[in-house]
């Protein structure tokens, strides 16, 4: 599945000029409000029309103003999954799922009402109308709805944005399932580093209706630049690991990937399942010798790659353990202090790391449980 | 029971008007319910030339004396009257002095109400729900059929109502245009109109009366069953 998009389109306050190819599984449109997310989702999904441009899904053409083409929504297959359900509430739930099934010939239809509720945990909500459900719920029969539709492509416009902690913690186990399962290529507006950083494999991120930089997310959360003000401090990687083995005794979990060994809290997983775990720039402390009587259990080696200093106190330091990239964000001063530059061997002390339960590939049993679906562990 | 007796009582030409009365308004309702759907669409989303000339002609019944629109209709709509001469040479219809000629002006009188109404149900509809459907693999005719349709129920079914009672009721336009023949084009408040105006028909008016505050408290009553029944569907209780 390839997704291409060349487009411009001038809205009312700003011009969308808009290119970027991506072959991702999930694919976060991520970027600031007013970035021009929603509108670049609308134009994909046909409720807008570019004045100029190109838009093909999967090989299929979409939209391409110079050769006069343009499919209408209803015939596009592209489900949509509204930040506001926008369930129909003159129907139950039941209906509400079946609706889109309805339009499309039997010979394309896949997935089944069962297999999807099941998906989703819905059925106890069959015969209820929508306005006696919660939005976690809404949600996810939106999802379904959506899903049973038998679309090629899925847009979800910040499915989570209207809903609190707690019920986004309940929805994500859901969409990481639809992105490893249902095999359906995802667009996922969000403007959360969190929600980004655990579901996407690919990123673009829109500034002022423009691509500032696309890819794969652990390649883009790397370059802290792109990222909005108010998540900047927040700036941190990602990385990819394999549960390694369990120590019963300390009850300690060891995972491991080429960046080296981390250490956590136990996990309840079987050795061999992947888990993606986040460090912030933040929770990293840099040594330039290997540190020695200290409580943290997790210390990486690597080589500084790259210093970013902002006008502000505070330097990003870019650190290379094995191919895999970790950021440490310390002042200014230590850094002079130290005296760091690039290609110098360090050591990064990792204080915390966040990983969630539900990223898991094994996927045989029930998702986590809503609050526990996310944690952030502190190891020292 | 005597008083019942009294008031079923009727001269066949008093049946008569009774029985036309709700034959003409249940034409009259039926017959301009589509053009009622269509106009209440066109004027809550259209965006064309000439909206609000068309918002105008709609409203002119409900602001015009009755008097007014039934001579319009005579002249139009009567044998030498360009439509009437039309339908009546290529369609066999015609509506002058008929009864068919009452349902038409009561179904002009009773239009506005039933676009009105109609047309705040439809700028009531949220249209985030018809994109959604879109999206589902709907065309328009679907979106409309699935979506729209069910969604402004309460308001046709208040639309058709309120147009039942006004023509019903409806008596300047319809006399003018066809005016009060016992047995074709004497409806209930023609009939009311004539007793009054002979000696000794206060009994009749009074009992031709009472049934008409009994058809239309009828007609409001289930109206306002079918409502209530179409927004429970719609949980906008």
């Amino acid at each position: 599945m390839s997704l291409t998009v060349d487009i411009r389109h001038r809205l009312a306050t700003f011009e969308l000029d808009i290119q970027f190819e991506s072959n991702g599984r999930l694919t976060a449109v991520f970027g600031p409000s007013g970035s021009g997310k929603t509108s670049l989702v609308n134009l994909i999904a046909g409720l807008l029309e570019p004045q100029e441009g190109r838009i093909a899904a999967d090989g299929r053409v979409l939209v391409d103003t110079g050769k006069g083409i343009f499919v209408p929504r209803h015939k596009r297959r592209i489900g949509y999954v509204f930040q506001d359900a926008r369930l129909f509430p003159h129907m139950t739930v039941s209906q509400n799922l079946r609706y889109g099934r309805f339009f499309v010939p039997t010979s394309e239809r896949y997935g089944d009402v069962e297999g999807v509720v099941r998906l989703l945990g819905i059925g106890h909500l069959l015969e209820r109308r929508p306005n006696s459900l919660s939005g976690g719920e809404k949600q996810r029969v939106a999802i379904g709805r959506a899903l049973l539709a038998s679309p090629r492509l899925l847009l979800m416009d910040e499915p989570l944005a209207s809903l609190d902690d707690q019920r986004k913690a309940e929805i994500m186990p859901y969409v990481e399932q639809l992105r490893d399962e249902a095999g359906i290529p995802i667009v996922y507006v969000s403007h959360s580093l969190a929600e980004v950083a655990r579901l996407a494999t690919d990123v673009v991120v829109l500034d002022a209706g423009r691509v500032a930089a696309s890819g794969a997310t652990s390649d883009i959360l790397r370059q802290l630049d792109l990222l909005p003000e108010e998540e900047r401090a927040e700036g941190g990687v990602v990385l990819d690991m394999i549960v390694d083995s369990h120590d019963a005794a300390f009850g300690i979990s060891t995972l491991t990937s080429p960046a080296g060994e981390i250490q956590v809290a136990g996990l309840d997983m079987k050795p061999r399942s992947a888990v993606r775990i986040r460090i912030r720039a933040r929770d990293v402390i840099v040594s330039t010798v290997r540190p020695q009587g200290l409580s943290a259990l997790n210390v990486l080696s690597g080589v500084i790659s790259g210093i970013s200093t902002g006008g502000g106190p505070f330097a990003d330091v870019l650190i290379n353990c094995g191919g895999q990239s970790v950021s440490a964000r310390i002042t200014r001063q230590s850094s002079e202090t130290l005296g760091l530059r690039p290609g110098q061997p360090v050591f990064a002390i990792i204080k915390s790391v966040s990983f969630d339960r539900a990223n898991i590939a094994d996927f045989g049993r029930e998702p986590a449980v809503a609050a526990d679906a996310t944690r952030t562990e502190r190891v020292g | 029971m005597q008083s019942l007796q009294w008031l079923l009582d009727l001269t066949p030409d008093e049946w008569a008007a009774v029985r036309l009365s709700i034959r003409v308004s249940t034409v009259a309702m039926i017959f301009s319910l589509p053009l009622g759907i269509a106009v209440a669409l066109l004027l809550a989303r259209g965006r064309f030339w000439g909206k609000s000339v068309l918002n105008g002609i709609v409203h002119l019944p409900l602001i015009l004396p009755p008097v007014v629109t039934g001579y319009l209709l005579l002249l139009t709509f009567g044998r030498r009257g360009p439509a009437g001469a039309f339908l009546e040479q290529y369609y066999g219809i015609v509506f002058s002095f008929r009864w068919t000629g009452a349902a038409l002006a009561c179904a002009i009188m009773a239009f506005p109400l039933m676009v009105r109404a109609i047309r705040l149900s439809v700028e009531a509809v949220d249209r985030k729900l018809e994109t959604a459907a879109g999206t589902l693999g709907a065309n328009p005719v679907w979106v409309f059929a699935t979506i729209t349709l069910p969604l402004i129920l309460p308001g046709i079914i208040a639309g058709m109502i309120l147009c039942f009672a006004k023509a019903m009721g409806e008596f300047g336009a319809t006399i003018t245009f066809v005016s009060n023949i016992p047995g074709e084009t004497q409806t209930l408040p023609s009939a009311i109109y004539t007793f009054t105006q002979i000696p000794g028909g206060n009994s009749g008016a009074m009992r031709l009366t009472i049934i008409s505050i009994i058809i239309a408290m009828t007609a409001l009553i289930a109206s306002e069953v079918l409502a209530r029944r179409a927004a429970r569907r719609l949980a906008i209780e």
